[in-house]
Formats: C-alpha cells, structure tokens, sequence
C-alpha cells in the first residue's frame, strides 16, 4: 500500500519532470538516468548530487519522483537493522566528512551497543572557506540526507535525529525546515513510519559559526548546550554521545550517499571507485581556476583530470603551482604529483587529505608563504581555545609567518617553526588543531626553495609578498604618465614621453603602476 | 572486576581494566604531569602534559585520556614526551608574564614547579600575548586573565562540583579567557564566592585577596575541621608567623575538596584585634579587666553562696555546639559532678 | 545522619524538607546538586523558593507549619496506591495498621488544602519518593523549629519506614545538623536528661556507672532547659548562669524575654572569644579561644567525630574552654587534671558506647563515624544496618496540628526566620569579615511583590515590623519567591533583629521553639519615623 503510493507518484511525475527539463535544454538522458548536460558535467559521476539542478528542493514528490525515500522503505519493509548494517558495511562507504571512517563500521558500533535512546546526527556545520558540497546538496536535495538519516536511524535504533547546520546558511535552512515538513505530513518522518511501527523524527540545531563545531564531539557539546569545544575521545561517540547516549554523526554528503547504497545494493557501490575508497567524491573547486565549481568524480580521479578536463585549468593560461586539498587542515600539492589519484590513501601519502572536499587551485601567482599564512591564520581565528598547542601553537607558527613575509625571519625562525608545527600537530587535543600545520608541512616539504628565498634572499619569487618587492620602471617606459596620474601617493616622477621613475621611498607597492601600464607585450613597470 | 596487565617505564602492574593510564602509573607510583586534570572531573584533554608514548601507536597519547589496555606498553619519559612537554610549556610560558619573582602563587604554582622539572625559561619574543583582563569585583578573590592557562579546572569545579555555573571560557582561540556572563563581573553574576575555584586553580589567575602577604615556603599547614556548620569539611589553616592568613579544602575528606565562602574565606576573625584578651568582671555597670586567679576567687565564692542558700538547682550552664567534644564534656561533668545539677542545656535547637 | 554525606550523591531521589540546604550545608547543597546532575530525583519541601527548587522535579511551596499534613498527604498517596514495602514493614516494623487508618484522613486534596500546595504536586512528589529504590530525606530546622517539630521528625520517620529507606545504604532520614558541633554537644551530654551517649541520668546503672568514674554522687532529677532556665531565672530558683560560647541575646527567641531574664540572674558568666551582645549583661566575661588556637574534636552531622588541631597559639591571656573549665573545676575542689584534650577524649571512650573504639590516633587521618564499638571498629557508615536500633521500627502516627501562633487582623502575615549563605548563627565570627558583611551587611525581610505592591512598600524601603513580642525596624526585600502571606527574615542581624519578633511556644517534646512561625504585621516607615 505505501509503496503503491510512492510508486504512482514516481510514475505520474517522472515524465513531467524529465520533459521540462529536456525542453529547457538542461539536461540529457545518459541511459536511465537524467543527467545535467554540458562539458562541465560529462566526466561527472553524480550520486551525492544526483538530484541537484534537476528536482525542486521544495516539492517532495519530485524527490519521490527519482526514486526517492524507496531506500527507506525498502530498508523499513524488507531488511532487518543488521541486514542495512551490513549492506553499509559491504558498500565500504567512507565518512565524507574528512576523515573517512567506514560508515558501516561506525553503524555497526552504535548497532550493537545497548541503550534505552540513541541518536543520528547529521554534520552540516560546513566550514571549509571555500566549500559548498554540504550546502548545494541541502539546498538542492534536502531529502536524500533527511532519508540517509532516517535508514540510519533504523539501523542503529534510534528514533530522533539532529541536524546540526550553520547558521550562515538560511537557504539551507529553510528548505530544510521545510522538506521536514513535508515528510512528516507525507509519514515519512515521524510516528510508525509506512506503518512498520518505526518512529524518527529530526530537529535542526543551527550552529553560530565556530568552525571546531564541525569536529563530532563539539558538536556534540554545542547540540547539548555548552560551548563548542572537542572532548578528548575516552570513550566512542557510538557508544557514549550525545547527552552520554549512543550517537552517530555523519556529514551531509555521507548521508546523501545511503539511499543510492540501500537501493542498489553494496556491490553496485562498490563498483565505482577504487577498492579501498570506493563511490564518487564531491569537490568544490575554487580559486584561480577557469571553471569553478562542484564537482563529483569516481574516487581515484587523477588531480589532473578534475583541475584540468573538467576546470579547465588555470584562469588566464596561468601557470598551475598548485592546489590545496582538504582546506585548512590539508596540504598542497604541487605540479609533480598532478598524476595522484584522488583518493584517501593517496592524498595521505603525499601529506595532504580527502577532507571535506575542498579544492583551491593556485597559479604561479600564487605565493606558497602567504597562503599557508592564510590557511594558519583561519585556524588561529578557529581554534576553540582549549588545548595549550593549538591555541598557543597556531598564533605563533602565523607570527613566524608573518615575520618571513615580511622579510624579516632568519633561518632559526624557520627551524622554530618546523618544531612548532610537529609539536602543534603531535599534541594538539582534536583533529582541528591536528592539521592545522598541514598547510605550513606541506609547504615546507614541497616549496622549501620559496620559503629560503624569503628568508635569505629576502625576495618572494611568486612576486606577491609587499615587504620584499620594488616597483622599477624600465626603459620599455614610453612616458605615457598613466601611471602617474594613477599612483596614489605621487611616488612616480617623470614628464610626458619621457622616462618616469619611482621614488621607492614613498612607493606603498599598491600595483596599481602595474595594472595601468599600457606597454606591451612587457610592461614597463617591472616588479623585483 | 576485570584487570589487567600493563608495563609503565619497565614497571610491569596489574590493575582495573576500567582505569586510564594516568590512574595506572599513579598506582605505580608513577608521576605523569598534569595542569588540568582532577580526579574528581570529567576527563577534559586540554593541557596535554600528560602525553606519553605506547609502543605500537605512532601517536603521542594522553595518558587522562587513555584506557588501560592488556599487553600495554607505556613509556612516560622518552626523550620525545619530554621534548614535546619542554615545548608546551614553553608555549605557556611565551604567553605568561614573567612575574614569579612578585607572584604570590611562587612556590605552589604548578607552572613553575614544571618549568623547574622541564628546565624551560621565559624568552623574549616579539609576538602577541593576551590582553590584560582583571575581574576584582568579588571581595575575596581576584582574576587575571594572563597569568590564566586555561585549564579549565576553576569552570568545571564551578559547573560541574559546585553546581553554580558562574564562570565559562569566553571568547575564542588566543584570545579566550574564563568569565561571566557579558564579562559583567563575578560580584554581578551568580557566583557564590565559595573560591572552590581558587582553590583549583594550578597558577596565580585566581587568588585570594589576602590581608597578609605570604609565599608559600613560609606557611605551615595545619589540618582542621572547619567551625561554620555541621557538615565537618576538612580545611588546612596556612599559618605565618602564628597568625591564619589563609584556607585551603583537603580532597580526601567529608567535603571532597570543596568549601563554601564562610570556610574558605572567613578566618580573619581568628586574629582579629577586637578579641577577648583578658577575663572581664563587671563593676558598677563597667567592666574591668581582671586576673584569672581573681576570676576564679569570685566564682567560688558565688558558688559557695548559692550553694549554700539555693543548693544545687540554683546553678545552670549553658553549653556550645560550637565547642569541642572534650570542652562540652567537661562543661556538663562540671555541672553534674561538681555543682551537683543536672541543669545543662546547649543550642541544639536553634 | 542515619547515613553519609558520600552517600548522597548514590541516591535516586533526594526530599529535601525544611532545609535551605545550598546556604545552610553549602557543600552537602553542592553534593545534592551534584545527585540531580547525575539522574537522581529532586523533590523539595519549602515556604520559599530556594535554589534548589531550580534543581527540583517537584518544588511544594507549603505554607509554614504544614509539614506533617503535606507528609500524610504522600503517605495516603503511598498507601492507597500500595507503594509501600510490605515485606520490609512485616520483617521490620509495628504498628503498620494504626499509621494506615491515621493517614486515611489525609486524602492529598485535604493535604493541599491545609499546605496551600497542588495537590498533583503532593501525588507527583509521593510517586517519585516511593518509587525510588534509593531515597534520601534531608532535613534542617524547618522542620524541627515547630510546636510540632518532633512530630513532624516522626512523621518523616514514617515515610522513610513506609517505604524502606532505614537501615539502607543511599537512602536513611537525615537531619543537617546547622552548628558545627551540635552533634558532638548532644553527644556529650550537653541536655538535661543525658549523660554522654544518650545515657538517661535516671536509668540507675547509667548514673551509677558515672558516678564511679567521677568518684561523686549526682543528682537523677531531670534538669531545665534554655527555656525553663530563663522561667527559673525568673521565678528566683536559678541564680547562677554560665554561658559558653552561646549568645541567646541574638539567638534565641523573643529577645526582649531573654534579655530581661539575664538582667535578672544574680550571676551571669559568659565566655566567649568576642565581647557579644549577650556579654553586655555579664557579671564575669572569661575570654576563650578559637577553635584555630586548640586541640579537640568535632563530630558532624555524619556522626563522623574530626579533629581540632592548634594552628595559633592564645591570644592575649585567653584559654581554651577546655581548660577554663577544668580550672574552675579545680578552683571549686575537684582535683581531676587535664594536660590535653586527648586524655578528656580517653575518659569520653571509656563511658561512651558509641565513642568506646574512638581515640585520637584512630581518627588522626580521616575522623569515624560513630558508633565505633572497640580498637577494631571503623566506624559505621550507616545506622540500623541489620536491625532498627530499638528492635523493630515502630509507626508513630501523628496528626496535623496548627502552629500555636496564626495569622490574624491584627498580626497577618507569618514570619519565618532562618540562616543565609553568607553569615553563622550570630555573625560573632563572620560579621567581623569585611567580605562578607559586603555581599551580606544588614538585617532585611523578604516580602512577595504583590503583597509589597499592595502595601506601597518598594524594594529597599524601611519597613516596620510588629508582633506581640516587639518590633523592629529592618528593609524590605521585594521577593517572587515567597508567598503572598509569608514573610522571611534572616536571624543574624542585631540591626532590625528577628528574634525581637519570634516567639517562644516550644515543642513540648524536644523544647525546641517554633521559630519558624510568628504572626506579624508590616509596615512601611513613614518619612517622619526616619532616624
């Protein structure tokens, strides 16, 4: 009867849908399934978001419309909690949060641990800069995360889930809200789910934009009401969580990948990918990147493929440096291993991470100090405050940098923060303060050359640290005065059609002679 | 109950499955330094000084927060623990002023006895370090936010001991510091002054206001129980120069360390100038001050005239549930054996 | 205590009665708070919102006086649902029948009536008490300090029989003892009828056996107490008073009585360590020391006997009481010396049963429990362990009388009075502290804000206060945690002092004053009273 229900909405609206959609020229039909169209999206595998920018976030028969809360009822009707356990289990499906805990295993604890309340958390506190996986796909497909929860909660026995999402994302929020709804009013969320006697009802918990809530046990202690800071893991948030209770967290993605895995099976799942990280990835690629945005590959996808077939390389036919993987707790990985494939153990061999997806492209543009002085000063900002390493650590690892920047380190500076940045990362209490050296490590172990070119020459060769440029003007100079007229502190001296120069004493190394200077192909105004 | 076997520093110890390895070495007779652990707390991880290493784990591990395993191995002073204790502290110190030489804390700071342990020293350096903060709103204790390691312990005995909840961390990162609510003072929130916190607290960021000054080396510790109800806590009096110029809780006691403001607090009476010197004999309406030789002459000869002209129902004494044992004893046999009366009562009831 | 302090945090539900506990046992209040985080059940008993009813599953504001009505409401509650333990009431208890047919009368919508309280609340309360393996009662003077204390202590026996909570570890029936050593006063024989130990002077063995260990004969007439002495005083019978370490000018209740009593006396010794209020009327003032300055010992509210240790010596000539007395003793003929209060403790054992295994290098580390019966006795956790002390546990069934003083035209509001957080007993030690007398400096009254609206009086205001005893002059503190016909008062200050209002009807029983009910009036001071 209820799958009856599911099954005439799927087949009435379907259709509808696909036409429309095909009307508008915005997706294709690749086999069976409806996949959006272009260039962009042709070397796309998309499982996570394989309903965004194809279904209405608003309307939950759309969703049911793609096959939509059948996992859970497949789950409901015919599999015992330990048959969707093991199903999880088989699929090896790794946290998408970062770590890549098998989520099947993690099930499989808070399963088999006794207790009278147990509780599914969904981590939607994304805070990566840069990243916005978790919020397309709540944005865009709010249901396959509230029906990833609610498999989740049946297999572990819990009744009640939270998600805890930031508040900086109200879109999000309020389609949540709203597809909450929807599902109750449907008794897909709620009392005696499609009869079978399961209750699961989900709250949404809005996080106030520490990034350390995003670390489980902090989130834990914000959803309970004290201040976000990480516990130290005595005991297995499985089996001691949430308000002392049996809990699991898993991040949006994670849970956006259940339903596909219930539906068609662990082997299915288990045929994408590699062996050991198997299913797709969802990327966000950002930074000095021709075609920015989400990405979703098979696991194993070489780096160049994504930055290079799918973005379109570097903007403006710069030349790639590198790119950053993993955010701030992440590394950077430079032109030499653009053949990694894009998978947990591979990214952790050359010292970056999968973590939650981010992915920043750098060009030779880019200096390799100042963006790990970027990346340490998110976390100086971020860091909870609790444990002596980080807080401390962190601060001190950025004033090394900023010294270096500046020009004004030596190489004793340098060995000081190498040691800070093992200790911050040896003894640091939670996995936030643990990485946040990653981008100075990684950095250090491949740019080694940039950092001593800023603290014995006292030159940054990427050009893009103030302290250690000059702005000269050269004899390409055709006297235009354009630079003149646009310097802000009058440091440009010369008349018209005649050489100008500048008075480097007073030059701020604003770059804006730089930008204006109409000579070409080299401009006049050099930069040292 | 289960145990196990475990090896700490080549000392092979079997114990309760259910301890930690900071429990395991104590009963080893082992010490693991700690700033913010207390075994009366939820397990908190900030400090980190209690790292240690176990053979098979790549990873420094804290031994609070480590479970006791069979077979374990766990070595707590290997050159690398100890490099990476020397660089927290040293992390602390870099953002601590350099004041032991005026603190009162001296000589029962834990951040200087392990500084002293570490060999680690202040630097110079040319980063940043947190903002002056002071919160001396209460009248017995005071807050400074830099001399402050963040522990934690004054917030969790406050939430978790005391059950008040009157300070938190505030604040984030580098900058976080332990407050009130809106940083409105601790007079104006709802602390009750019982300085439970104080007494948690391993360095001089939360002191007493003292009257007199006093380092630590030259008190004497006395042990008592405190005289302010019935609950018996145990208190170590800090006595200079016969004079009680402070009061700490004893742990391993009625009162598991903790105190309220009257017995933490309230001892400056002990010494106070207005006390009764001398016995006192009222003379047409005025007192004057009197022997004890001659006191005693005129109680006799009171006791002698009623005695004789009322008997022994004319006496009656009242005792104190303030006294000791031994004095309400000997009031009542005074009574009873001597003034022959069983005219003996105390406040019991009031 | 029939049990622990370390016990509290174990039980699974805590009925705090007539107890201000976080104020009065600040650190036995943070133990209770301590239980509640953990998952034990809260129900508290009080006139006035107090910070525990925040921690509380079940808060019965009742109106002063109604305790035991409110305890046979929960036991009718008990009763008719048959929550009680039969089995432990047939192995351990008589008299099960009479209790039954009492508290018949006491339907919980007779209780709520008589308590001014919802009646679900006393339903809720007795469910939650009689359905805990575990439960504690606590208890201070607000139970005790009624015309009918004892029986309301009784009553509270009842419920603890009922439901098998004595002789049971986490669980018993525990009066906070207030002073710090009222415990130990009482112990010692501090009371007209007892020798140490609760040993009755008129059971011949007790005394005989006194009298051969002090070598003189004593007298088997029951003595006066407090308050019979200041009758006697008057009456010319007693003409010699020796107070120590008390000061009933401020203490005790309607002070214009007290005072006129000790100007009467012909002798009055006080000895204390500060020139109190009740000095002024002394004839001889000995001048004692703190307890910081002696050896000794105190026993708690958990009958756990601690040592005093010297940390300072005496101030100017002043001794410990200790030796005072024994040299007064001396002085008038009896020779036994002391040289330290460790051979007193040695003399207490040999006469004491519940102090025979005590002596001073059994309790240097830790103090114990008593009773402690010999040299290999460590003390008892718990009473009643094996068997209720008398034999059987027996059912007092007692009826719900009203206070002996209420509210009328002329007197409409009930006083009660009772201790805060931040002063003891008379403040001669605490309101010598500069902190303190900061946060807590003067005397004040609590009023319920819709009974100040009514009577134009402002938070703060000078407000007078009447009853048939005195009156006095104190500030208003405009409260929403009292009711509206009651009014609280703090007994420590002699700046608008509350025992010039209290009254002194007593508990015929146990002699202890109704302190918690006075029928007063209120006023505001009008501008040409200011002083």
């Amino acid at each position: 009867m209820y799958r009856d229900r599911l099954v005439k909405i799927r087949d009435e609206k379907k259709p509808e849908i696909v036409e429309k959609l095909l009307r508008d020229d915005v997706v294709e039909l690749r086999g069976e399934r409806v996949v959006l169209k272009g260039d962009y999206y042709k070397n796309q595998l998309r499982i996570a978001l394989r309903n965004c920018d194809i279904i209405n976030p608003f309307d939950i028969e759309e969703y049911i419309a793609f096959d939509g809360y059948f996992s859970l009822y497949k789950a409901l009707s015919s599999l015992s909690q330990s048959e969707v356990v093991e199903t999880m289990k088989n699929s090896l499906l790794r946290g998408r949060g970062g770590a890549g805990f098998p989520t099947g295993k993690k099930w499989e604890e808070a399963f088999s641990f006794d207790a009278d309340q147990k509780y599914i958390i969904c981590n939607a506190d994304e805070g990566d800069p840069g990243a916005f996986m978790d919020r397309s796909i709540l944005e865009k497909d709010p249901h396959s995360v509230l029906e990833g929860m609610a498999i989740g909660g049946y297999a572990i026995g819990a009744n009640k889930g939270f998600i805890y999402v930031r508040a900086e994302y109200p879109q999000a929020v309020k389609t949540l809200k709203h597809a909450i709804a929807q599902a109750k009013e449907k008794g897909l969320l709620g009392e005696d789910i499609f009869g079978m006697g399961f209750n699961f009802d989900i709250e949404l918990r809005l996080g106030s934009g520490a990034f350390v809530c995003g670390e489980g046990t902090a989130l834990i202690e914000s959803i309970e009401g004290h201040r976000g800071m990480p516990r130290p893991k005595l005991q297995r948030t499985a089996h001691v969580g949430l308000w002392g209770k049996p809990t699991i967290i898993n991040n949006v993605e994670t849970f956006a990948n259940v339903p596909p895995i219930i539906l068609n099976g662990a082997d299915w799942f288990r045929s994408i990918g590699t062996e050991k990280s198997p299913g797709t990835k969802v990327f966000s690629l950002v930074g000095k990147i021709e075609n920015a945005g989400l990405v979703e590959v098979p696991m194993g996808t070489k780096l160049r493929d994504i930055v290079f077939d799918i973005g379109g390389g570097c903007q403006n036919n710069k030349e790639y440096k590198a790119v950053q993987t993993g955010g701030p707790s992440g590394g950077c990985i430079p032109k030499e291993y653009l053949d990694v494939a894009v998978d947990f153990e591979s990214l952790a061999s050359i010292g970056s991470i999968m973590g939650s997806g981010g992915m920043v492209v750098m060009d030779e543009s880019t200096c390799m100090i100042d963006i790990a002085k970027y990346f340490l000063e998110f976390s100086v900002d971020e860091s909870c405050g609790k444990c002596i390493p980080c807080r401390e650590g962190t601060r001190r690892m950025y004033e090394i940098l900023e010294l270096i920047t500046e020009g004004k380190a030596d190489m004793e500076d340098l060995e000081e923060l190498e040691r800070l940045a093992h200790v911050v990362s040896d003894t640091s209490l939670c996995g936030l303060g643990q990485t946040a050296p990653n981008p100075v490590i990684t950095t250090l172990k491949y740019y080694k050359d940039e950092y001593l070119a800023h603290i014995v020459d006292k030159k940054c060769p990427a050009k893009s640290c103030k302290a250690l440029i000059t702005y000269r003007i050269s004899d390409r100079c055709i006297g235009c005065t354009i630079c003149k007229k646009n310097c802000p502190v009058d440091a440009i001296q010369g008349e018209l059609k005649a050489k100008h120069s500048i008075d480097i004493e007073k030059c701020i190394k604003c770059g804006s002679c730089y930008e204006v200077c109409p000579v070409k192909p080299i401009k006049a105004v050099e930069i040292y | 109950m289960k145990t196990v076997k475990l090896t700490i520093d080549n000392k092979e110890i079997e114990v309760d499955s259910s301890l930690t390895v900071i429990q395991a070495a104590e009963l080893a007779g082992i010490d693991i330094p700690k700033l913010c652990y207390d075994e009366r707390l939820d397990i908190f991880g900030a400090c980190r000084m209690c790292i240690v290493e176990i053979e098979g784990n790549r990873k420094l591990q804290t031994a609070c927060s480590t479970k006791v395993r069979e077979g374990m191995v766990v070595h707590t002073k290997t050159d690398r623990v100890i490099e990476a204790r020397k660089d927290i502290l040293g992390l602390l110190l870099d953002n601590h002023p350099n004041d032991c030489l005026i603190c009162e804390k001296a000589g029962s700071c834990l951040l200087q006895d392990y500084a002293y342990e570490y060999g680690v020293k202040f630097r110079t350096h040319s980063g940043k370090t947190r903002d002056p903060y002071i919160d001396d709103t209460n009248p017995f204790y005071i807050y400074d936010a830099q001399k402050c390691i963040l522990c934690g312990l004054c917030v969790r005995v406050c939430s978790r001991l005391q059950v008040t909840g009157a300070i938190d961390f505030v604040n984030r990162g580098f900058d976080t510091i332990i407050g009130t609510p809106f940083n409105d003072g601790l007079i104006n929130s709802n602390c009750v002054s019982c300085g439970n916190c104080v007494s948690a607290c391993p360095t001089g960021a939360l002191m007493p206001k003292s009257k007199e000054k006093f380092r630590a080396w030259e008190v004497k510790k006395v042990k008592t129980t405190c005289a302010f109800c019935g609950v018996g806590c145990q208190i170590n009096l800090l006595v200079k120069d016969d004079k009680v110029v402070g009061v700490e809780p004893v742990k391993d006691a009625v009162n598991e360390g903790l105190l309220c403001v009257k017995g933490k607090f309230s001892f400056n009476f002990i010494n106070h100038p207005d006390r009764l010197n001398t016995p006192l004999l009222k003379e047409d309406g005025v007192f004057k001050e009197i022997s004890w030789d001659r006191a005693y002459e005129i109680i006799k000869e009171k006791v002698d005239k009623y005695m004789e002209e009322n008997g022994p129902d004319s006496f009656a004494g009242l005792s104190s549930a303030r006294c000791t044992n031994e004095e309400n004893y000997l009031f009542q046999k005074l009574f009873r054996a001597v003034l022959k009366t069983n005219n003996i009562d105390h406040c019991a009831r009031l | 205590m029939t049990n622990s302090i370390a016990e509290i945090k174990n039980n699974d539900t805590i009925f705090v009665i007539g107890s201000n506990t976080t104020e009065t046992h600040p650190v036995i209040g943070a133990f209770i708070k301590q239980a509640v985080k953990k998952g034990a059940k809260l129900i508290v008993a009080d006139p006035r919102e107090i910070e525990l009813s925040r921690f509380a599953d079940v808060h019965l504001q009742l109106k002063p006086g109604t305790n035991i009505a409110l305890i046979n409401g929960m036991m009718n509650v008990i009763i008719e649902n048959k929550l009680y333990d039969e089995e432990y009431i047939n192995k351990n208890c008589e008299n099960f029948e009479e209790l039954a047919r009492l508290v018949k009368n006491y339907p919980p919508e007779r209780s709520a009536e008589i308590c001014g309280v919802d009646k679900d609340l006393i339903i809720k309360a007795a469910l939650i008490y009689a359905n805990s393996p575990n439960a504690g009662i606590y208890y201070t003077m607000g139970v005790t300090q009624h015309s009918t204390g004892t029986h309301a202590v009784m009553s509270l026996s009842n419920l603890a029989l009922l439901c098998g909570n004595i002789g049971k570890e986490n669980a018993g029936i525990n009066p906070l003892r207030g002073q710090n050593n009222v415990q130990g006063a009482s112990d010692m024989g501090a009371t007209p009828a007892d020798l140490t130990g609760y040993q009755k002077i008129f059971h011949r063995e007790s005394l005989e056996k006194f009298e051969r260990a002090w070598s003189t004969k004593l007298s088997d007439r029951v003595g006066a107490t407090i308050t019979e002495m200041f009758k006697l005083i008057e009456e010319e019978k007693i003409k010699f008073l020796y107070i120590m370490g008390e000061n009933p000018v401020v203490s005790d209740p309607d002070t214009n009585h007290v005072i006129s009593a000790l100007k009467k006396v012909d002798f009055l010794i006080v000895q204390d360590i500060f020139f109190t209020e009740t000095c002024e009327y002394a004839d001889l003032v000995l001048p004692a020391v703190s307890f910081a300055q002696k050896d000794g010992t105190f026993t708690n509210t958990e009958r756990r006997v601690q040592r005093v240790r010297k940390a300072v010596k005496e101030n100017g000539l002043a001794k410990p009481d200790w030796q005072i007395i024994m040299e007064i003793m001396n002085t008038l003929g009896y020779e036994k010396k002391y040289t330290e209060p460790k051979e007193i403790m040695k003399e207490i054992s040999s006469l004491t049963p519940q102090y025979s295994g005590i002596n001073y290098e059994k309790i240097d580390a830790n103090g114990i429990q008593w009773p402690c019966k010999d040299k290999d006795d460590t003390g008892t956790k718990f009473l009643h362990k094996d068997k209720i002390s008398r034999g059987k546990g027996l059912f007092m069934p007692v009826e719900y009388v009203k206070s002996r003083e209420t509210p009328d035209d002329e007197y409409p509001f009930i006083l009660t009075t009772g201790r805060i957080l931040y002063h003891y007993h008379t403040r001669t030690m605490t309101g010598r502290e500069e902190g303190l007398n900061e946060i807590a400096g003067s005397s004040y009254i609590e009023i319920n804000d819709e009974t100040a609206n009514r009577l134009s009086i402002q938070n703060g205001d000078k407000v007078r206060v009447k009853s048939r005893r005195g009156e006095i002059i104190t500030r208003a503190k405009v409260v929403n945690t009292i009711d509206r016909d009651v009014l609280f008062m703090p007994f420590h200050f002699t700046d608008g002092q509350a025992n010039y209002l209290t009254n002194t009807f007593v508990d015929e029983i146990a002699k202890i004053p109704e302190l918690k009910v006075s029928a007063v009036s209120i006023e505001k001071l009008k501008e040409e009273d200011h002083v």
